[in-house]
């Protein structure tokens, strides 16, 4: 059992943080150029050369175009008008359009940015030459912004990923392993033999933490070599203010997990609680989705949801460089989490029925 | 009111499980040292009752008094004085033989040296020399019960109740078991034993049959055949269910 419970959270952090990406890659282009002009020309050689878009289909008509798009085989199509070049040199407006498979609404909305970026600085190159050939005075009041990404300069997406995923596996793992556990032993009926014993609540209940507690710890040092071997992972912070941080954090959930055994009777029942909150809080933990993307009510829910602060702490600590004070706010709310939950945890646990 | 002899005394107890009576108002008391026979047909509410008299399930009513502890505010006291042993198998099956006797030691706060002291004779005593570092989970059942009765005294209690300690095993081991039984009386522990098998309802000193929550007859096996005018147990057990 212990190998299994090393090795498989391990696999699934290296081929997770390695799929789970935002970026969107491999976009499928198609375009239709009806000006087979120098200018309409030189744009679609612009998207040939990002590294974004592959397949670059060339479609004689919108129809075919639509069809495509309708198999799948297209993401996006781009339409060059006629009398694009004439309109773009002499009206200093021309229109282009755009079709983008929509149904992945994230993906859509990313591609439209990057499309839009090619033909933006595509536009720029276009207005410069303009001006030069003119040789008129062109009172350009473009705005360029050059953005500065701080914590995470390349935008590597993994550096975002991983400790988030990190943070997943040491919940699932210490969740399940406690919320089995005395539900199993109500099965086999060992349960009832420690029941007959003058043990204290007290002393089961830590008796049966302190293991998963340590297995947690041990998942942790595991992942954060494997961030740091495999994935190059940037560790800004104090190693020992994360682990101080995930001490208290792994109580929390074992809290959880004893209190749903405590509530049910079989593994099977236990196995479906613990999913239901674990979906929930994986869902609304911040890490997949923006928290402050999400309606009023569900971000208040959210402020229960242990697995957030550990995401946000781990990315502060490790990315940022975040110390005690910073993190303060958290390790207060996830403190008073452990708190509550085991004393459920250790009131729910009766030894009579 | 408490008698030194008396150690388990028990008035009017009663169990509601909403509106089925399991347990129907049972008085009885049982003397220091006695190997106390409890019998009853499948679902007569013996397991309930013994539950209710190791602290593990509180009663609806009634006074029941377990080594001198109330059962109704004293259940920590009385599983300090009391041993155990369900009709399932429950030590750990995945803990070695050693470390079964270890860990229970452990929890009725024995000392290292006496749980080691302890370990030494309880595995001498049940031939288990081969086996110490076996996990229990491969032992045949009939070793496993005479390991889960010697668990169940090692923090040598006053009483200790058996529920069906010998179901499922073979005859000789029941016998060897009952060995052990004796062994325990006849150091001052008291037995509190349910049984299905009618043999061994004659090796009690006293017996107690429960029919339909309600225990019916009280005696010793002896008595019981004379007042039915039987041959043996069986047929006296037989009248009283049949009704």
């Amino acid at each position: 059992m212990l190998p299994i419970i090393f090795v498989l959270p391990l696999i699934q952090l290296i081929i997770l943080s390695n799929a789970a990406t935002f970026d969107v890659k491999n976009i499928k282009f198609g375009y239709i150029d009806k000006d087979h002009s120098t200018t309409s020309r030189a744009l679609i050689e612009k998207f040939k050369g990002s590294t974004y878009f592959n397949l670059i289909t060339d479609f004689p008509s919108q129809t075919l175009a639509n069809q495509a798009v309708l198999k799948g085989e297209i993401d996006v199509v781009l339409e060059v008008p006629s009398y694009f070049e004439r309109d773009f040199l002499k009206e200093k407006n021309a229109s282009l359009g755009l079709t983008i498979n929509a149904i992945d609404g994230a993906a859509a909305g990313l591609e439209n940015v990057y499309i839009t970026q090619i033909i933006n600085s595509f536009n720029m190159n276009l207005k410069v030459d303009v001006t030069h050939f003119s040789d008129r005075q062109h009172s350009s009041t473009q705005i360029t912004t050059i953005p500065l990404f701080w914590y995470n300069k390349s935008l590597n997406y993994k550096t975002y990923m991983v400790p988030g995923i990190l943070v997943l596996l040491v919940t699932m793992i210490t969740l399940f392993l406690s919320g089995m556990n005395i539900v199993r032993e109500k099965e086999i009926g060992t349960l009832e033999q420690i029941n007959v014993t003058p043990i204290k609540k007290s002393q089961f209940i830590i008796g049966k933490l302190f293991p998963f507690w340590v297995i947690g710890l041990g998942i942790l040092t595991v992942g954060l070599l494997i961030s740091k071997i495999i994935f190059n992972v940037p560790m800004v912070g104090s190693l020992l203010l994360m682990y101080f941080y995930t001490t208290i954090y792994i109580l929390v959930v074992l809290g959880i997990g004893l209190f749903i055994s405590n509530f049910t009777d079989t593994q099977q029942q236990a196995m479906f609680i613990a999913w239901f909150f674990m979906v929930i809080f994986i869902l609304m933990s911040g890490l997949f989705t923006p928290i402050e993307s999400m309606p009023k009510w569900a971000q208040t829910i959210t402020d229960f949801n242990p697995i957030k602060y550990f995401v946000e702490v781990m990315r502060m600590v490790m990315l940022k460089g975040s110390g005690f004070i910073d993190i303060l706010p958290q390790l207060i709310k996830t403190l008073l989490f452990a708190i509550v939950m085991n004393g459920l945890a250790v009131w729910s646990y009766k030894k009579t029925t | 009111m408490m008698n030194n002899t008396k150690v388990i005394q028990v008035e009017g107890l009663t169990k509601l499980f909403g509106d089925f009576v399991a347990v129907n108002k049972i008085s009885f008391e049982v003397e220091k040292g006695e190997i106390f026979g409890f019998l009853g047909a499948n679902g007569a509410g013996k397991t309930t009752a013994i539950k209710m008299l190791i602290g593990i399930s509180k009663p609806n009513e009634g006074k029941a008094l377990v080594a001198g502890f109330d059962v109704f505010t004293q259940a920590e006291e009385i599983k300090n004085n009391i041993g155990y042993m369900s009709q399932k198998f429950a030590l750990y099956d995945d803990l070695t033989v050693k470390e079964n006797i270890t860990f229970f030691g452990g929890i009725y706060g024995l000392s290292k040296k006496i749980i080691k002291e302890k370990t030494t004779s309880l595995i001498e005593d049940l031939e288990l020399q081969k086996v110490t570092n076996s996990l229990v989970g491969s032992l045949p059942l009939g070793w496993k019960q005479k390991l889960s009765f010697s668990v169940a005294l090692i923090h040598n209690p006053k009483i200790v109740f058996l529920d069906e300690p010998t179901g499922g095993v073979d005859p000789i081991t029941r016998r060897q078991f009952w060995e052990l039984i004796y062994k325990a009386a006849s150091k001052g522990t008291t037995v509190f034993v349910t049984t299905h098998y009618m043999d061994e309802a004659e090796y009690c000193d006293r017996v107690s049959i429960m029919v339909n929550g309600k225990i019916e007859a009280l005696n010793t096996p002896k008595k019981l055949k004379e007042h039915f005018n039987v041959e043996n147990m069986n047929d006296v057990f037989l009248k009283l269910a049949r009704g």
